[in-house]
């Protein structure tokens, strides 16, 4: 069997499954999440550093961005100058080329201004960004992404760190079927499960950030992710049986007693 | 007649993460980031809007009025 390699942007990761840093109770918790969740990647954010505070821990400290890729986000930029402003300081920081673009719209559903998200991709691809785009779930706009040039096309499954699950099966396989570049489901994932149905619906990956930090045991729930997105990946490769409306016995008949 | 030297030091009001600060003028951004004990290969810094190289960190001395933002990776989603 081929080998089932998944590829974003010409990176190789050894995991389908991408996890947040935000939200965690320390940085100690976040890199003993992300060691259990098996993933190559994160995302993190981009903010002033506190000036006062000389001996806030940093990041880096915990999770080394040698091992474990970073992915620059732009989360709170709500146009699309705040978010290349924050990817190219991202990328002076230390070379970074492959981010995450998410232009929010509302702040309230922190649902993805599409307007600005497009014009924000456009621009980043011309600057050599190998951009990993948020956005709805609106096959034609996801296409639109592509075209552009998008690394991957990453839409929400319900409202980001609402733990609503996947709400629109349907748009999310119609952006499947037709995308040609990996399509990642970022935002709304709130257990295991939910990103196992992603997975079998042929989503090439999953985002996961709160599910993960705001579980009663988020070192546990991240290697259930794990578990989850590999089981989905499996389950999907196997292709699924086909539904039957009445029974169809599994013993066999022959030689009934 | 004794010359008494002037010794004036230049002020540079200053917003640095939007703080309102006021430092020498001779501080390059280099010796900034060393004030602040801030290590300056895990940063970005930008300077009235632009970013700065940081092979230019030596190089550029704060100004009156300038306007510093440095920033770095903090957890997010």
């Amino acid at each position: 069997m081929k080998k089932d390699i998944f590829k974003v942007g010409g990176l190789v990761l050894k995991s389908r499954l991408i996890v947040g840093t935000g939200k965690y109770k320390n940085f100690k918790e976040t890199a003993e999440a992300v060691k259990a969740s098996g993933a190559s990647m994160v995302t993190v954010a981009v903010r002033r550093i506190n000036i006062l505070d000389k001996k806030k821990p940093l990041l880096t400290d915990f999770i080394n961005p040698k091992i474990i890729k970073y992915l620059p986000n732009t989360a709170g930029c709500f146009n699309a100058n705040e978010s290349l402003r924050t990817l190219r300081l991202a990328r002076e920081m230390g070379g970074w080329k492959m981010v995450k673009l998410e232009v929010l719209g509302d702040k309230k559903t922190l649902y993805p201004d599409m307007i600005e998200t497009l014009k924000a991709t456009k621009i980043l691809v011309k600057e050599g960004f190998k951009v990993l785009v948020y956005c709805s779930d609106d096959p034609l706009l996801a296409k639109k992404l592509e075209h552009l040039g998008a690394a991957a096309i990453m839409p929400l499954a319900s409202p980001i760190g609402s733990g609503q699950g996947i709400q629109n099966k349907i748009n999310l396989s119609l952006i499947i079927k037709n995308a040609k570049v990996p399509v990642i489901v970022d935002a709304g994932i709130g257990t295991a499960s939910d990103s196992t149905i992603a997975m079998e619906l042929g989503c090439d990956g999953v985002l996961v950030n709160s599910a993960i930090a705001k579980a009663k045991k988020p070192v546990l729930m991240a290697e259930s992710f794990k578990n989850a997105v590999i089981s989905g990946r499996q389950s999907f490769l196997s292709g699924r049986m086909s539904k039957l409306f009445y029974a169809d016995a599994s013993s066999p008949l022959k030689g009934l007693i | 007649m004794k010359v008494g030297v002037l010794n004036i030091l230049i002020m540079a009001k200053i917003q640095l993460n939007g703080r309102k600060l006021e430092l020498s003028s001779k501080h390059s951004i280099t010796t900034l980031l060393k004030k602040y004990k801030i290590d300056g290969k895990k940063i970005a810094v930008e300077l009235n809007g632009t970013i700065v190289n940081r092979n230019k960190y030596k190089l550029i001395y704060i100004k009156n009025k300038d306007k510093i933002e440095i920033v770095h990776f903090i957890g997010g989603g």
